[in-house]
């Protein structure tokens, strides 16, 4: 009879509740192991608060053994902007959708960015309204079939996708850090949600990563056709990278210095 | 409209949800802005499928504040404009709705009562009874109708627009996650031929003409100086409102001549009641039920007549009293026993009715 | 009939109980009969217990939920735990015979009409096809219930899967096969 092994599981995830209960394929496990990873990397644990959007990310209430608050749709990022502003000492970690994030939310985001919160938000952008059955989302692409633009998204009537990351780079402070990631590359992914954390630890501004995250529930997709979306289709209007880096101007400012 | 989408009338059996759009797109709804949350979602869904056939459009809004502000723009543009939602979504919903309900706008809202407060379950209640008869910060200026079956829910969807646009109230249909979920028969009709007299929409926007030449430019606020001035405003609105209410308050009551016992509830809930006051009567228990049809305006004095003839009120809804409240608002005075069967998010089944009735007699 | 015939199925996500629900609820109202159907859910989009209330009736249904079932299939120990609530002494309670660890679970000895287990799940694996299981339980209720004519259940899987069955007439003879084979487990 043979053992399987079971994967390493973040120190700072709890096993109480795992298996967890997001769809097979889903990229909120995988975006979720990488902050699990960064946290125990960091060495934030007990400092960390999570809040959660109303969503499938509201699956991740009790995902961490850390302290956890589910909140409302679209106001998870003033939430823990409250608790920031309240006890800085904690790391604050606003998890969301796109949904979440870009529509109903925009408004705490952008104001968080504008105001340069030092909060640290984690969005996963799955191109869809995940939980309530896949309807249109700020970030559905062009083209793109959803049960509330049954005909394929059309940009002349409902425009063209959010591009998240860069709007708030062209808006937030100094010393904010704001980049795309993607699940098709957990280790850069990875990097940049622990170059976020650090951003808000050291007290330079605000912190936000997008990652690019599968759906195959709603996307009808199997294994091979979702990742062929996120690392094929996605891509198409979503870039990866870092879009505004104060690591990078401190390292610049050294060498000039 | 390019065509008409029933034409007679055609025996269907599909879900609550798709109910509302077959309804909403007979009654010549020309715009829906929406925004998801379980369990109206379905509404979009077909509403979005349906709608190039019939030349009529959809937007999905960013969130349902903004849902009921751009149905609010619809309907000033003259166009009849709805909007759906449930739970959170419906405390969102109070905002717009307040400014409806100042400005007489004839919006026309779907809600599917989900459990509360907060995010709660996305399945079931009867918990925004008071939230969508007297939300917002205003003083329930609007009109709620409750159905209890697919087909009231597609006859009264289809009112709703004409009692919207009449007598320039917000006006709901209130269902609940099980109407919108279940799948049972209905009968959908083409209303005209039923002698349903359309009801035209108005522009408040947008007239034709020329300003200063032949016509003046629609002026439209809801900010007063003084408290005179809101108190006056007021005044007005209400008198208008006590002058629909005879013409829209609906109800129905069986077997209160002689009942010692009268069961009230409203929506879903009152499918089980029907049921169980035949039971009880053939047990020989003397029961009645009355049931409101319209929440907002209450049939308070049709209410009050068989509360003053019976000596208990059992009051049976899936909410903590909210109906409660409405009932003992309408009464008050009468000298009825009140019997609550309140099960706040979770259905009532016949059994349980029953139960309870012989309990209190 | 005299009441609506109360039927209740459980299992896990994926197990087909909706679609089967579904099925007779079309059934029933394609005969011309009052059928209601409600399934339940909760946040998830996959996974936790399926349950499916369905009431066929000659005449209007009332409340869409009840408190005790005429039938209840469940289709795992999830289900079968889940769903004990629904189980009086008038309740044909009906149960896959593969499922493990529920014995104490089960009702008792006088807390349901009978109670029966089923190879549903055996004979779909070994006799038919792992992708009919769920239309074998369907066979079942009907063969404990007679709720609708055999017919009328084939008529309605037709209507719903016949596109599949003009690609692969071999489907229709094993979904009408399953049918069958249940009523008989049945019988």
């Amino acid at each position: 009879m043979s053992v399987s092994l079971q994967p390493a599981m973040p120190k700072s995830w709890r096993p109480e509740s795992k298996p967890h209960k997001f769809c097979p394929g889903c990229g909120h496990g995988l975006v979720l192991k990488c902050l699990g990873e960064a946290i125990d990397e960091l060495g934030i644990q007990d400092r960390v608060v999570f809040g959660c959007d109303i969503g499938c990310s509201l699956l991740s209430w009790d995902f961490f053994n850390c302290d956890s608050v589910q909140t409302h749709h679209g106001r998870t990022t003033p939430v823990m902007t409250g608790i920031k502003r309240a006890n800085p000492d904690l790391i604050t970690v606003a998890y969301m959708g796109d949904g979440g994030g870009y529509a109903i939310g925009i408004g705490g985001i952008v104001n968080a960015a504008a105001r340069n919160e030092k909060v640290t938000v984690l969005l996963a952008n799955n191109t869809v309204y995940a939980m309530t059955g896949g309807q249109m989302s700020p970030c559905t692409m062009p083209g793109q079939k959803v049960e509330t633009a049954p005909y394929g998204r059309d940009p002349e009537a409902t425009g063209m996708p959010t591009q998240g990351p860069e709007m708030l780079a062209a808006i937030t402070g100094e010393g904010a850090y704001v980049a795309r990631g993607t699940t098709a590359n957990l280790k850069q992914l990875k990097g940049y949600i622990k170059k976020a954390l650090q951003n808000q630890m050291d007290g330079r501004g605000f912190s936000f990563v997008e990652a690019l995250a599968g759906c195959p529930t709603n996307w009808r997709t199997n294994a091979e056709k979702t990742w062929a979306f996120i690392e094929k289709e996605m891509p198409q209007y979503y870039k990866v990278g870092e879009k505004k880096n104060p690591f990078e101007v401190k390292k610049e400012v050294q060498q000039n210095g | 409209m390019s065509e008409k989408p029933i034409i007679g009338e055609k025996r269907a059996f599909m879900t609550g949800n798709e109910v509302v759009a077959w309804a909403c797109l007979a009654a010549g709804a020309d715009i829906m802005y929406g925004y998801p949350i379980t369990p109206q979602n379905e509404i979009m869904h077909y509403w979005t499928r349906l709608i190039p056939k019939y030349d009529r459009k959809f937007l999905q809004t960013e969130d349902e504040l903004s849902a009921g502000f751009t149905t609010i723009g619809g309907v000033l543009a003259g166009l009849k404009a709805f909007t759906a939602t449930a739970g959170p979504g419906n405390t969102l919903m109070q905002e717009p709705m307040s400014m409806a309900e100042m400005m007489r706008l004839p919006t026309v809202s779907i809600v599917q009562q989900r459990g509360g407060p907060s995010t709660a379950t996305v399945i079931y209640s009867q918990q925004e009874v008071t939230m969508t008869t007297q939300g917002g910060n205003g003083e329930g200026i609007r009109i709620v109708y409750s159905p209890s079956n697919h087909q009231e829910l597609f006859d009264y969807t289809l009112k709703a627009f004409n009692t919207a646009w009449k007598y320039r109230f917000p006006t709901f249909v209130l269902g609940d996650g099980y109407q919108a979920k279940l799948r049972e028969s209905v009968t959908l009709y083409d209303p005209e031929e039923r002698g349903y007299v359309r009801v035209p929409s108005e522009k408040y926007v947008g007239k034709p003409g020329s300003i200063g030449v032949d016509r003046e430019p629609g002026l439209y606020r809801n900010t007063f100086n003084t408290e005179e001035e809101l108190y006056d405003v007021l005044q007005q609105h209400f008198a208008d409102y006590e002058k629909m209410a005879p013409e829209v308050i609906e109800y129905e009551q069986e077997n209160v001549e002689d009942a010692d016992l009268v069961i009230i509830a409203h929506g879903v809930v009152f499918r089980g009641v029907k049921d169980a006051v035949k039971e009880l009567r053939e047990a020989g228990y003397k029961v009645g039920f009355f049931r409101p049809i319209t929440l907002r305006p209450f049939p308070a004095e049709q209410l009050r007549a068989v509360a003053d003839k019976t000596k208990k009120l059992l009051i049976a809804e899936s909410a903590q009293g909210q109906l409660a409240k409405l009932i003992q608002s309408a009464i008050y005075g009468a000298t009825a026993e009140i019997v609550p069967l309140f099960r706040p998010g979770v259905g009532i089944t016949t059994e349980q009715i029953v139960a309870r009735a012989k309990e209190a007699l | 009939m005299a009441k609506a015939v109360k039927i209740c199925m459980a299992g896990e996500g994926g197990q087909g109980v909706q679609s089967v629900a579904g099925i007779l609820a079309d059934a029933a109202n394609e005969l011309g009969r009052e059928a209601l159907y409600i399934p339940n859910f909760g946040v998830e989009q996959r996974g936790g217990v399926s349950i499916a209330f369905l009431q066929i009736h000659d005449k209007h249904i009332g409340a869409p939920k009840f408190d005790k079932a005429d039938i209840l299939v469940a289709l795992s120990d999830r289900a079968v735990r889940r769903c004990r609530q629904y189980v009086d002494a008038n309740t044909v309670f009906v149960y896959d015979a593969s499922i493990q660890g529920v014995e104490n679970d089960l009702p008792k000895e006088g807390e349901a009409k009978k109670v029966l287990a089923i190879p549903a799940l055996e004979i779909s694996q070994n006799e038919l096809h792992p992708r009919v299981f769920n239309i074998l339980i369907m066979g079942a209720v009907i063969g404990a219930t007679g709720v609708i004519p055999v017919d009328a259940a084939k008529s309605a899987i037709e209507k719903k899967l016949g596109y599949k069955f003009e690609q692969n007439p071999q489907l229709r003879e094993m979904n009408f096969k399953a049918i069958e084979r249940g009523i008989e487990l049945m019988k």
